[in-house]
């Protein structure tokens, strides 16, 4: 990511990539060197919050898990013994796998819906398409949990519709809630509130491939499917890339969904769901601030690294280097 | 920028599929023609059905908030009741709790804005800094920003909780507010825009006129970078009005909350709680209201969004 990351203006077409153009040697003179001094002061607000609100909670949660403190001999200090015990916890190592297997379900349907979508949009010019684009984009503007609120209501058998819409296919009501079924739901949930948003990037994407390149694939007898798979796709790899990156991240910290659903559904989701509510709940509810810290920090670490080795594989693609 | 690279499976396949004979060639665009019109009827219907789905829990909630509890339990789900009750819902939040969700909706505002804004203030400067400045230690810092974008901030929010519970602004307005001001990912997109945007040549030959940094930063940079501030304004806004995990640790006081956390508190007690703590009116109507700002709001700046909020992913 350094002087090479073109970026055109957002309606623009996109430049092809010209090498990136060395700029004379600067810091010649004593007068040049201070002025770039100047670059300090306007990325010290940014770096002043970042150090306290970032770096500062990351250390102090790791310096946090290396004690424990117990009623009976107050605070010590016990090394990796969190560490430890956290990847021997059921509980953690439940919710850790959970997790992975959302990251496995969810991240292909949102990217399918989206790419789909998007593609679909790409090729239509009509009305329709473009006052679908704003309906399935919506949901990016109602907050998490209102979505989630929702959908929890859709899903209750108390007053949602379910009844009413399988009644019409003489289908018994599926119970959204059971334990078997809640995963299902949530997805559903994650799927129907990011999926729009993702749309519009891979839109926006696709919109800036030179239409100049369509002209030649059907000129060479292409067909829609085969433009649609073997141009547009390949083409718009980098913003798929970070699609997934976003999507990989939201999905590891699974918070907000499963939490208003268990208001609803607490024989399915238990405190430990996800790796982020058990450490909510070691925090809020146990008091086990040292313990809660090393999960949080186990997690955060978990996080970057698997998106760090997702980035590192898809390079190719995303053109990061 | 592999991704502009002629790509020899698409440049040299569909080459032996055109040297046809012209008769051939014609009937293929008459097939194509055909199949066109019949995709275009299949797409249609496609867009339609997920339009359908993206919408129907939105049209339920607009729905629901026209009726009162018996009318929620009783009626059919995607349509009104003969009884319309959503002026008398909206009076129940002005008395219900005294009108408290009326305070968490301005909460929100509040939380929102000052986060929003201020995050935005801060990656405009340091993406500015970021772009036009080639100062010492610039690209390590940058990596570890960008390294950042990866760390997931709920993580950060039981550390956050006790270092400020330390400083005793826990359950005050700045807990929420500070922690939201971070938005490494503003900084990166405010860098990458900056730097094709802003031209080099402007900034000198401003610098020449005898413009200072902080003048030629204001007067030439500035506004050439409208488009990438609304869409980072916009995402930061986005973010600090959605939050959640943050709000529910640092927040106590009912006074305080967002209004995220306050209907979710309001939904835990109705499940819960006896007759008289349920108001599931209540919550259907305080949901749509709560979600109609934003829904506007990205009505009204559609030209900014649909281009915007892909900057930083177009290479």
């Amino acid at each position: 990511m350094t002087t090479h990351s073109t970026l055109a203006a957002p309606a623009a077409a996109v430049v092809p990539a010209r090498p990136a153009r060395r700029r004379a040697p600067r810091g010649g003179s004593k007068l040049e060197q201070r002025r770039q001094r100047w670059g300090w002061l306007f990325v010290s607000p940014f770096l002043l919050v970042f150090a306290l609100f970032l770096i500062f909670p990351l250390f102090y949660a790791f310096g946090m898990s290396l004690f424990t403190s117990t009623l009976a001999t107050g605070t010590k200090f016990t090394g990796i013994d969190n560490y430890l015990k956290a990847f021997s916890d059921p509980l953690f190592l439940e919710g850790l796998l959970r997790v992975a297997a959302f990251a496995v379900v969810m991240i292909p349907a949102q990217l399918i819906v989206a790419m789909a979508a998007a593609l679909v949009l790409d090729t239509l010019v009509t009305r329709l398409a473009s006052l679908s684009r704003l309906l399935i984009f919506a949901p990016y503007a109602i907050p998490v949990v209102i979505g989630a609120l929702m959908w929890s209501f859709l899903y209750s058998p108390r007053f949602g519709p379910g009844a009413t819409l399988f009644d019409l296919i003489g289908q018994p009501t599926p119970d959204f809630l059971a334990s078997d079924t809640v995963f299902a739901s949530l997805v559903n949930i994650v799927t129907w509130q990011w999926s729009g948003y993702y749309m519009v990037v891979i839109y926006a994407a696709l919109r800036s491939i030179d239409p100049a390149i369509y002209e030649a694939a059907r000129i060479d007898g292409a067909n829609g499917w085969q433009t649609a798979t073997r141009i547009k796709v390949p083409m718009i790899s980098s913003s798929v890339v970070m699609v997934i990156t976003f999507a990989l991240i939201g999905t590891l910290q699974f918070f907000t969904e499963p939490v208003v659903l268990r208001n609803i559904a607490q024989g399915a989701i238990d405190a430990a769901y996800t790796p982020n509510m058990y450490a909510y709940s070691l925090a809020f509810s146990y008091s086990q601030f040292n313990y809660a810290s090393a999960i949080a920090f186990s997690l955060g670490m978990l996080v970057f690294a698997g998106s760090f080795v997702f980035l590192f594989l898809t390079r190719k693609q995303s053109g990061l280097k | 920028m592999s991704v502009f690279a002629p790509r020899a499976d698409v440049r040299d396949e569909p080459l032996t599929t055109v040297t046809g004979v012209p008769s051939r060639n014609d009937r293929g665009a008459s097939d194509r023609r055909r199949r066109n019109g019949g995709r275009r009827i299949g797409s249609q219907a496609f867009l339609i059905i997920l339009a359908i789905y993206f919408v129907f829990p939105i049209w339920w909630l607009v729905v629901a908030a026209t009726k009162n509890t018996s009318g929620l339990f009783g009626s059919s789900p995607f349509w009104f009741d003969d009884h319309f009750a959503l002026f008398e819902n909206i009076a129940g939040l002005f008395t219900h709790q005294g009108g408290i969700y009326w305070r968490w909706l301005a909460n929100s505002f509040v939380y929102a804005f000052a986060g929003g804004i201020g995050a935005t203030v801060l990656a405009i400067l340091a993406g500015y800094g970021f772009a036009k400045y080639r100062f010492r230690g610039r690209g390590a810092v940058f990596t570890i920003i960008l390294g950042s974008v990866m760390v997931p901030l709920t993580a950060l929010v039981i550390p956050t909780f006790m270092l400020l519970s330390q400083y005793g602004i826990i359950n005050t307005p700045w807990a929420v507010i500070l922690p939201s001001l971070l938005s490494p990912f503003g900084v990166y997109l405010m860098r990458v825009y900056t730097q094709d945007a802003v031209p080099d040549e402007m900034l000198e030959a401003a610098r020449i006129d005898g413009a200072g940094e902080l003048r030629t930063f204001f007067q030439v940079a500035l506004p050439l970078l409208r488009p990438a501030i609304v869409t980072v304004l916009l995402l930061s806004v986005v973010g600090t009005w959605n939050n959640f995990f943050l709000p529910l640790a640092v927040l106590t006081d009912p006074d305080l909350l967002p209004v995220t956390v306050g209907l979710n508190r309001w939904t835990a007690l109705s499940n819960a709680g006896a007759g008289g703590e349920q108001v599931w009116n209540l919550i259907t109507t305080g949901s749509f209201v709560s979600i109609l700002p934003l829904i506007l709001s990205f009505l009204f700046l559609q030209r900014y969004w649909q281009g915007g909020l892909a900057i930083g992913s177009i290479k």
